[in-house]
């Protein structure tokens, strides 16, 4: 019998064994099975059951405030993150480090805080609770705290992306443009934005997968009012709660398909586009 | 106004690209407005109780109780996803099989699934009559409702913190010093515990920080599991809700406030343990 040697950094055949079932069974029943369980409990009353829990006036409202919080909140955390990283990686400013800091702390933040913050701010015994009473302006409980609430949770993930990989890309290009007469605008749009569009895009897929998914920030200020105030992932709570499983799951298979959709889009990019994206994606 | 904008930055001349002014005026008026003005409410708010009110506020039994929960199973949640992410990450670095690219794909699904989905999801299953659940209780384990199905419900939604902290460590490690390790003499299993483990020991640590830190301000996937049981199983977000409902407004914001700080230690801690691996390498 011929005796295979191991090279010196190789796991021996048992210990592979043992740690890849480990590992494979580990996130099979930490994270595959919830994720069967929603899909297996949508479907549990069949596909035409499911269209009709879908097409329920409710369920859309829902899906309609989740598009419109997201539609406001992920264009502008965009637009910030684009100046937020041409600022930081193109100039030397003195607190650059502590910008940086500052830009993530929402990373770090509860989702319930988060929501807390703007009712201490706008709420009836907040900050400008009273006079925006006397003016009829309805921040909190209406679709406007919602859309800063998504704003706050989904708040550094462009930034975060393009920060990294435009100090990574330098500025000699676009000085190089600069010093050929190029105008600021067209400096951005044909010399940077080229160089970092995947990487944006990176960032705006999970931007986007965050501001549809919110629950604990936007529960704090939404109110909960059935088809008014509710985003989907509000009203997979409303649902549970009431025991309509079936409908509630049909909700929760919604939002899980997106989430899968991402992570699709998401692995693609790091596998297509791997040298365009921030380091940390590299794989 | 720009005479000081100059005298703030006295560099500006220098810059050769156009839009330094705009660019950082934006970032600094929309993070100043979205974000450090609203926090800046919060850590106001419970001054209005002085330190008294605020001391009285958050040393009632119940919201110790929701803190200590809060804090020690999102410890526990995040020594867990550590031991279990170090094993992944290895599995995924530096073994081949077929499918690893699904399962380094689905390492992610806590971050990409919307949190109130994986709380009816793991309630579900770990209800006395779900899949998981229902096995467990013949043990006479129960998870659903307790506190233990926090710390399930923490488990699943830190993971990816460590495993994702750990992995790209690990690929740069060069395979040199496990092969002298190898060549001195040493079995496999000394070299993985006293060559390869120590050099990992910054980014698990790291991957620990924001596991924990997430897991002690979770809310959404942990509600429907908890069972929310004053001062057994009730986490302290909820109770940050719980008391704004009952218009205690300096009440929450006390509870939110000790959450912040413990957030800004969280974040100091990351810092120093990432310029301790930057001077490691």
């Amino acid at each position: 019998m011929k005796k295979r040697f191991l090279k010196p950094a190789e796991d021996p055949l048992w210990l592979r064994l043992f740690l890849g079932s480990v590992a494979i069974a580990f996130i099979a029943v930490l994270l595959l099975l919830p994720l069967a369980l929603v899909f297996k409990e949508a479907f549990a009353n069949g596909v035409s059951a499911l269209w009709t829990a879908i097409k329920e006036p409710d369920t859309l409202a829902s899906v309609r405030l989740s598009l419109i919080a997201a539609g406001i909140a992920v264009p502008l955390n965009t637009v910030f993150g684009i100046a937020a990283a041409w600022c930081i990686a193109k100039f030397d400013f003195p607190g650059k480090t502590f910008l940086v800091t500052l830009i993530d702390l929402p990373f770090s933040v509860s989702p319930v805080v988060a929501g807390l913050i703007y009712v201490l701010v706008f709420g009836a015994q907040g900050w400008f609770g009273r006079s925006l009473a006397d003016h009829d302006i309805h921040i909190l409980f209406a679709v406007p705290g919602i859309v800063l609430a998504t704003i706050f949770v989904t708040f550094p993930f462009v930034a975060r992306e393009l920060i990294p990989l435009m100090v990574d890309q330098g500025r000699d290009e676009e000085e190089a443009a600069a010093t050929l007469g190029a105008t600021g605008f067209q400096t951005f749009l044909r010399v940077t934005l080229p160089n970092i569009k995947w990487g944006l895009l990176y960032g705006v897929l999970l931007c986007n997968a965050r501001a549809l998914g919110e629950f604990g920030a936007v529960s704090v200020v939404s109110g909960h009012i059935r088809g008014v105030t509710n985003t989907m992932p509000l009203h997979v709570q409303l649902l549970y709660d009431n025991y309509d499983y079936a409908g509630a799951f049909t909700v929760a298979a919604l939002l899980a398909m997106l989430a899968l959709l991402t992570l699709v889009f998401k692995s693609l990019l790091e596998w297509r586009y791997a040298d365009e994206l921030a380091a940390a994606h590299r794989h | 106004m720009s005479a000081t904008g100059l005298k703030l930055f006295p560099l500006r001349s220098r810059h050769m690209l156009p839009g330094f002014r705009l660019s950082l005026g934006f970032t600094l008026f929309y993070l100043t407005s979205l974000v450090l003005i609203p926090l800046l409410a919060l850590v106001i708010r419970p001054a209005e109780l002085g330190f008294g009110g605020f001391w009285t506020a958050i040393s009632t039994p119940r919201v110790l109780a929701s803190l200590r929960l809060s804090f020690g199973m999102a410890l526990a949640a995040a020594v867990i996803d550590s031991f279990f992410g170090v094993i992944i990450a290895w599995v995924l670095v530096r073994y081949r099989f077929p499918g690893k690219g699904l399962l380094d794909a689905v390492i992610d699904l806590p971050f990409a699934l919307p949190t109130a989905v994986a709380g009816i999801a793991l309630s579900t299953l770990y209800a006395p009559n779900g899949w998981i659940g229902s096995l467990l209780i013949e043990h006479g384990i129960r998870i659903a409702y307790t506190p233990y199905g926090v710390l399930v419900a923490m488990i699943f939604i830190s993971l990816p913190f460590t495993v994702r902290t750990v992995q790209p460590v690990m690929a740069e490690l060069g395979l040199e010093v496990e092969e002298a390790a190898a060549t001195l003499g040493a079995t496999r299993l000394q070299t993985i515990a006293r060559v390869i483990l120590p050099m990992l020991g910054p980014a698990v640590l790291t991957g620990m920080a924001m596991a924990f830190a997430r897991a002690a301000g979770e809310y959404g996937s942990i509600i429907f599991i908890a069972g929310n049981i004053p001062a057994v199983s009730e986490i302290a977000p909820l109770l940050i809700i719980t008391k704004l409902e009952q218009y205690d407004y300096a009440g929450a914001a006390a509870i939110g406030v000790v959450m912040l700080a413990a957030s800004f230690v969280m974040l100091l801690a990351l810092n120093g343990l990432q310029s301790w691996a930057a001077k490691r390498r």
